[in-house]
């Protein structure tokens, strides 16, 4: 190869389509799983493409009403189910885990190769549901809409989240025994990257709030399909039982997606400030109480439900209560900046500009927490511009960061930095235009899942659709520059960051094994102020 | 358990067990227990979505629910009850044969339960066509006529929903049974080696259980 040395590495160790397929090897399945989760991504955009498109005019002069409803319920199933939820975990955590904590593999790698399948099946249902005729309930698939009302595909789709489902249980398992078990030699729970502090909250969510919005779609399949009679009013069902038991999962599942994120966040930030993180245990510990309050808030999702005001009132004051674990990693991660010695590297950009997002997108999650003032944007664009300022803002910036600072490792090969500091500008910009239009539109009472609205909306929905266009540029370039640089990139040292961390101790590629010697742990994590590291 | 895996460390016979991930069979074994019961624990979640949606419509419908409670089998449920507890003293047996080294007995008590657990489907099946006939089935075969029907739909879908969801979990259980019964019949699992029959004995237990709550909830709610 042009006389460049190449050893074995994970990537050329085998070939041949079925030496992917049937791969047991934790960073060949990360690979499988970045391959798909940029595919549905990608069709979830053009669904979101489509949306945005349609509100560029006050008529539905685009889309039909009915068409309408698909193309949102698409967008959000697509994007929530099988982009944001799997996107770090099951592409950066698998990668990255074992090589953290020094294992040569997750524990159970055959379960990991069966996540991946899981993954693509409840894909595929999920995707023949959609060209079948679609769903038109939105992600929410709230009863008795869902149940009885809507003549859509709800069943395949329920079938494709379930099966879904187990294959984030079964990630968030494998990640729980692995940190528990497999840890190097001197590797204490508190020398453990934050990174994976972070993905053992998020597996801890996994593990015990997925279960149950599986057996809730179970029970929405049996009522749909069989008449059976458990959400249907008619029957003297409740389908604010749908509710409790839908968000119970579904606003844990918000946390599966941004601690992962928080996570990535935090490698950056004290790898490109040189600075160790400031005060390691808090924001360790952040992510378990965040995980843990997580589960206590689901109902502030259904304040205007006709809920009792007394439990609308302990959910609002618990809801608040998630605030200071969040803030305690902003406050954190800003005094790890403080009098660092900052570069303003790609991944660094991204992390910055989570920061910024995270924060307009946590503090308006406070708005919402407020009993008097969620009453009056509920189901406005101001919960949707909240939403995506977290989870876009929060996990797409924290996915693309993360991406950009292990694609050394990943590939072994180096992208261009100037092209890729251009798009993370161009994202943050995009994001922002596309989305803050969004807060004042809710405010002044635009209902959000309405294909038409009044005249005066046009000029903040024409914005935010322009907005899109940008993001959407934004989104493409790394997919341009990131695929060149697979070939024709400069190659890359085991450590182009000058980054602590395990992973960063083997070659770029890794070796199948990860390590040619088992490592031992003598020092705490981002030990950067204790010696100096080497580049390179 | 833990002191038998220590042991056959010690006497160097589990190397050709250990995966290439795993340093040693202690730490392989100690992952499959925590594994196993992180699993455990998500089936309980799964699980409890139901008992939650039982809970609810229970103490909305108490007088609904116990007229629809009469119209189960209290005697064939508690036939099953007996089988499932038989077949978990059997699998019990098993794991220890398992983990003394006896494989004789370790087929035999595999196959016990085994038997024991097709019991335990069969007489579900045979309850299930009764419910069937007398048009018991919610949506598909319903023909109760009682001022309070709605409410009792609501019970048979709860009622198939959990019976059903744990049958399943039997049936599965059935197939691991199997599988365990060839390996065994092959003598893959000795004192050293015989975590999956061990892990398998778990979810046995754990689904017995489930059936030990299920029982009393929907059988014997109209006969307190």
């Amino acid at each position: 190869m042009n006389g460049v040395e190449t050893r074995t590495n994970y990537l050329n160790a085998e070939y041949g389509l079925l030496s992917w397929l049937l791969t047991r090897d934790h960073k060949r399945i990360a690979i499988l799983y970045l391959v798909s989760v940029t595919i549905m991504f990608a069709i979830g955009g053009l669904f979101a493409a489509a949306v945005r498109l349609e509100l560029l005019t006050p008529q539905g002069d685009l889309l039909a009403a009915d068409t309408y409803n698909k193309m949102f319920s698409m967008h959000g199933i697509i994007m929530v189910f099988f982009f944001l939820l799997p996107a770090i975990p099951a592409t950066l955590g698998n990668f990255l885990i074992p090589m953290m904590i020094g294992a040569r593999d997750l524990a159970f790698p055959r379960i990991n190769l069966l996540s991946w399948y899981l993954y693509v099946i409840g894909a595929l249902f999920t995707l023949y549901a959609m060209v079948t005729g679609g769903v038109d309930t939105g992600w929410t698939f709230y009863t008795p809409f869902s149940t009885t009302a809507s003549n859509t595909n709800v069943v395949p789709t329920a079938i494709g989240i379930f099966i879904n489902g187990f294959s984030g249980i079964l990630t968030g398992l494998n990640f729980i025994v692995t940190i528990h078990r497999m840890r190097a030699p001197g590797l204490t729970w508190f020398r453990l990257p934050l990174f994976v502090w972070a993905h053992y909250a998020t597996s801890l969510i996994q593990v015990l709030g997925t279960p149950v919005l599986a057996i809730t779609l179970v029970m929405v399949a049996l009522e749909r399909a069989f008449h059976f009679g458990i959400f249907d009013p008619a029957y003297g069902g409740d389908p604010l039982l749908f509710q409790h038991l839908f968000w119970f999962y579904s606003h844990p599942a918000v946390y599966i997606m941004i601690l992962p994120a928080m996570g990535v966040i935090s490698e950056l930030v004290t790898c490109f400030s040189r600075k160790s993180i400031f005060g390691y245990s808090f924001v360790a510990l952040s992510s378990v109480a965040i995980a843990v309050l997580g589960f206590l808030v689901w109902a502030h999702h259904m304040f205007v439900t006709g809920m009792s005001v007394y439990a609308a009132m302990i959910f609002s004051f618990i809801s608040f209560g998630v605030a200071i674990p969040s803030a305690v990693k902003v406050f954190n991660w800003t005094a790890t900046l403080y009098k660092g010695s900052i570069s303003y590297s790609a991944p660094m950009l991204y992390a910055l500009g989570f920061i910024g997002l995270f924060t307009i997108g946590g503090l308006t999650g406070l708005f919402l927490a407020t009993l008097g003032v969620d009453v009056h944007v509920t189901d406005t664009y101001f919960v949707v511009a909240h939403f995506h300022y977290v989870m876009v803002g929060g996990t797409i910036m924290a996915y693309l960061g993360g991406l950009h600072f292990w694609w050394p490792k990943i590939t072994g090969r180096l992208y261009p930095e100037i092209w890729a500091r251009i798009s993370a500008a161009i994202v943050f910009l995009g994001f922002n235009l596309t989305f803050f239009p969004q807060f004042i539109l809710g405010y002044l009472g635009m209902p959000r899942r309405y294909h038409v609205y009044p005249d005066e909306f046009q000029v903040l929905n024409v914005l935010s659709t322009a907005g899109a266009s940008i993001l959407g540029v934004g989104y493409l370039l790394p997919f341009i520059y990131l695929g060149w640089s697979m070939r024709y990139g400069a190659l890359a040292p085991a450590n182009p960051w000058g980054a602590t961390g395990l992973e960063w101790e083997t070659p770029s590629p890794p070796p199948t094994e990860n390590f040619e010697t088992p490592p031992v742990v003598t020092r705490p994590a981002y030990a950067y102020d204790l010696e100096e590291v080497t580049v390179g | 358990m833990a002191s038998s895996a220590t042991a056959a460390v010690a006497a160097g016979h589990t190397h050709a067990h250990v995966q290439h991930q795993f340093d040693d069979a202690e730490q392989q074994y100690s992952a499959a227990v925590l594994g196993m019961w992180a699993f455990l624990i998500q089936e309980i979640m799964f699980f409890g979505g139901l008992f939650l949606a039982y809970a609810l419509y229970r103490s909305s419908y108490p007088e609904a629910f116990a007229h629809a409670s009469h119209h189960l089998d209290v005697t064939l449920g508690a036939f099953n009850t007996a089988v499932l507890i038989a077949s978990s003293l059997t699998m019990a047996l098993a794991v220890h044969a398992a983990q003394t080294g006896h494989r004789a007995q370790l087929i035999l008590f595999l196959f016990l339960t085994l038997a024991l657990g097709s019991t335990f489907l069969g007489v579900k099946a045979i309850e299930y066509s009764h419910k069937w006939h007398e048009g018991l089935v919610p949506g598909l075969q319903w023909h109760v006529d009682a001022p309070d029907a709605r409410q009792q739909l609501i019970f048979f879908s709860l009622y198939f929903a959990m019976t059903g969801m744990h049958a399943l979990h039997m049936v599965v259980g059935a197939i691991g049974l199997i599988v365990l019964l060839l390996f065994a019949l092959q003598g893959k699992y000795t004192a050293e080696y015989n975590t999956p029959v061990e892990m398998f004995g778990l979810y046995w237990h754990f689904v017995d259980i489930v059936w030990i709550f299920l029982f009393p909830l929907l059988y014997l709610f109209a006969h307190h």
